[in-house]
């Protein structure tokens, strides 16, 4: 256990400089903005000017940069993002709010497209160059060209419009009363086709990925060797070949995860699923750039955070990692 | 020639040419088959296609020529794909070539912020850069170079490492050449192949992240892209659904071309280091 301590250690040093600079950047962003909290505050609810130089005192708009980024970081540091205009709530209540159905949606999606995507790239891998190999590497390459947003617009028409057998938006029957089992297959239900679309592309990355590492790995000597001890088949394929060339994917498991949560931003205005990234939408749609750089902060949180836990995945996987560094 | 031939020999390769062919002359021609503003009203709105011959595609909402549009939307897709990688390229050759080749406190203090890009979901930040700046063509650009330069930069860095100890660096510094002559000049040229090998996956991913960024409306919105025809196509999407279909396939074919001319690359590459 060790071992993964120590990665786990020299991991967090490392992303505590990352996340400052993401904090230092969102609020060089959010400064670079026109106009400011004052402005969209305004806008909203209307006032004169002596009401405005009133509101940029009180928030402490009319001092430095420097003394202003002094106490954002303050605020930052009370787990305070600041006030949301558009919803005229604080932005910390708002994006929790929507954060366990962003969570649901990337999990379900990851577990779709890591799983199938991973067996259907050892069903292809297992037999490199037969047909089946070559059917299932053109197509996951035509999937993975699929956008997302395209792809669940058009599985709305067939399945929600033509077919209706999903519902068309949404996370759960509003007001229906549910409650335990048959609520969370209410939202399952809604989830199915979101899934579908954020999941799809990711399904294809996973199958290449695990049928090009089984490509490499079925040349390597130790799968000789074990042939010729006479290892039955179907073993060789699992237990050698297919779990070398899973220990990449769990890696890709956490560098994919910023690029899906950027992802849902589109999945989640097209089905509107009330989570992170339909805020992160309604954020821009009404100008909000507190929410906005608020949302981006809590996702660097949030990817950084997964790919702690891949790298203890990993760690507890792969015996070599971090071994050296445990034993100095 | 012969490697031409042997690029085109390889089926992948020769599908994605024929598809990326087929679109650049989409983009190409399209201000000489469709002259004037593709946005005009061309006829009644949302005819379907097949019906009138002089609008072979059917009009949307507006009555607007679906084609017409088709084809002007090939020239901004491919216009922001090219101009995007381009700059990620340049942008993360530069970065990585420098951290790389400095070494020490710089490739530190650089290669922390290609992790800070790399942590912020890349789409987050083109909406948010988007959202702040205005959206217009050049902004747009600059908002998917800065979502997608750190592979790139990443590559750079791991190929100037193991250049930069080579015997011609050590002949230039020896003959007296100013540091960052040496980066650009002996180092960056030859780290190049394997960060260019990257540009299929980083057109393509521009190109998607374009049609993305436009479908939610922040796209140019004086031109026409397929992004923003899906978008306004959902409007009607119980009725007419082809006007959000139709220029998905054209995103779809235009992204398999390029993936496939990628993968030819590739394979046609692999093929000649197999027969050396």
């Amino acid at each position: 256990m060790t071992r993964a301590l120590v990665l786990l250690r020299r991991r967090l040093v490392g992303s505590v400089f990352v996340l400052a600079i993401v904090v230092v950047g969102t609020f060089l962003l959010l400064e670079s903005a026109p106009g400011d909290a004052v402005d969209a505050y305004i806008a909203a609810t209307g006032g004169d000017a002596g009401l405005v130089e009133a509101l940029r005192q009180r928030w402490g708009l009319d001092q430095s940069e420097l003394t202003r980024l002094a106490n954002y970081l303050w605020a930052l540091a009370h787990l305070d993002l600041g006030q949301s205009v558009a919803f005229s709530r604080p932005i910390r209540d708002v994006i929790l709010e929507r954060l366990p159905n962003t969570l649901l949606l990337m999990g379900s999606a990851t577990a779709l497209s890591f799983g199938l995507g991973s067996a259907l790239g050892i069903y292809a891998g297992s037999r490199p160059g037969s047909f089946r190999d070559r059917f299932l590497s053109i197509g996951s390459l035509a999937l993975y060209a699929v956008p997302g947003f395209w792809l669940g617009l058009v599985l709305t028409v067939l399945f929600s419009v033509k077919w209706r057998w999903f519902p068309i938006a949404g996370i759960e029957t509003v007001a229906s009363g549910r409650t335990g089992f048959a609520r969370a297959a209410d939202i399952a239900w809604h989830l199915a086709l979101p899934v579908a679309s954020l999941g799809v592309i990711y399904l294809a990355l996973y199958l290449r990925m695990m049928r090009a590492g089984m490509a490499e790995i079925w040349r390597m000597d130790f799968i000789r060797a074990a042939r010729a001890r006479g290892i039955a088949r179907r073993r060789i394929v699992l237990a050698h070949v297919a779990r070398n060339a899973l220990l990449p994917l769990v890696t890709m498991l956490g560098l994919q995860s910023a690029q899906m949560l950027g992802g849902s931003v589109v999945i989640e205005s097209v089905f509107s699923v009330p989570g992170l990234g339909r805020l992160a939408q309604e954020a821009v749609a009404q100008r909000d750039t507190p929410l906005l750089l608020g949302i981006i902060l809590i996702s660097a949180v949030l990817v950084i955070v997964i790919n702690l836990l891949v790298d203890i995945a990993y760690a507890a996987l792969d015996p070599r990692v971090g071994a050296s560094e445990a034993g100095a | 020639m012969s490697r031409l031939a042997r690029f085109l020999s390889v089926p992948e390769a020769a599908s994605g040419t024929l598809i990326l062919a087929l679109l650049a002359a989409m983009a190409l021609l399209a201000p000489v088959l469709f002259p004037g503003d593709p946005m005009r009203i061309a006829g009644p709105a949302l005819l379907p296609p097949f019906q009138d011959w002089s609008l072979p595609l059917g009009t949307d909402r507006l009555g607007r020529d679906v084609l017409a549009e088709l084809f002007h939307g090939a020239r901004t897709s491919l216009a922001v794909g090219l101009a995007a990688a381009a700059a990620s390229l340049a942008i993360g050759a530069l970065v990585g070539t420098l951290a790389g080749f400095a070494g020490g406190l710089a490739d530190e203090a650089l290669m922390r912020v290609t992790d800070a890009f790399q942590t912020v979901p890349g789409f987050l930040l083109a909406l948010a850069f988007v959202s702040i700046v205005g959206p217009s063509l050049g902004v747009v650009v600059a908002a998917i170079a800065l979502s997608a330069w750190t592979g790139p930069a990443r590559v750079a860095r791991a190929e100037v490492l193991s250049i930069r100890e080579r015997d011609y660096v050590a002949a230039a510094r020896v003959v007296g050449m100013h540091p960052v002559e040496i980066a650009l000049r002996e180092v960056l040229p030859n780290a190049l192949p394997p960060v260019l090998a990257l540009s299929s996956v980083i057109v393509a991913g521009a190109i998607l992240t374009e049609a993305a960024l436009s479908f939610l409306g922040l796209g140019d919105p004086n031109r026409v892209t397929w992004g923003g025809m899906i978008a306004e196509g959902r409007t009607v999407l119980r009725s007419a659904p082809f006007l959000s279909v139709v220029p998905g396939i054209a995103l779809v074919l235009t992204v398999l071309g390029i993936y496939l001319a990628g993968e030819g690359a590739v394979e046609s590459s692999a093929v000649r280091k197999g027969l050396s």
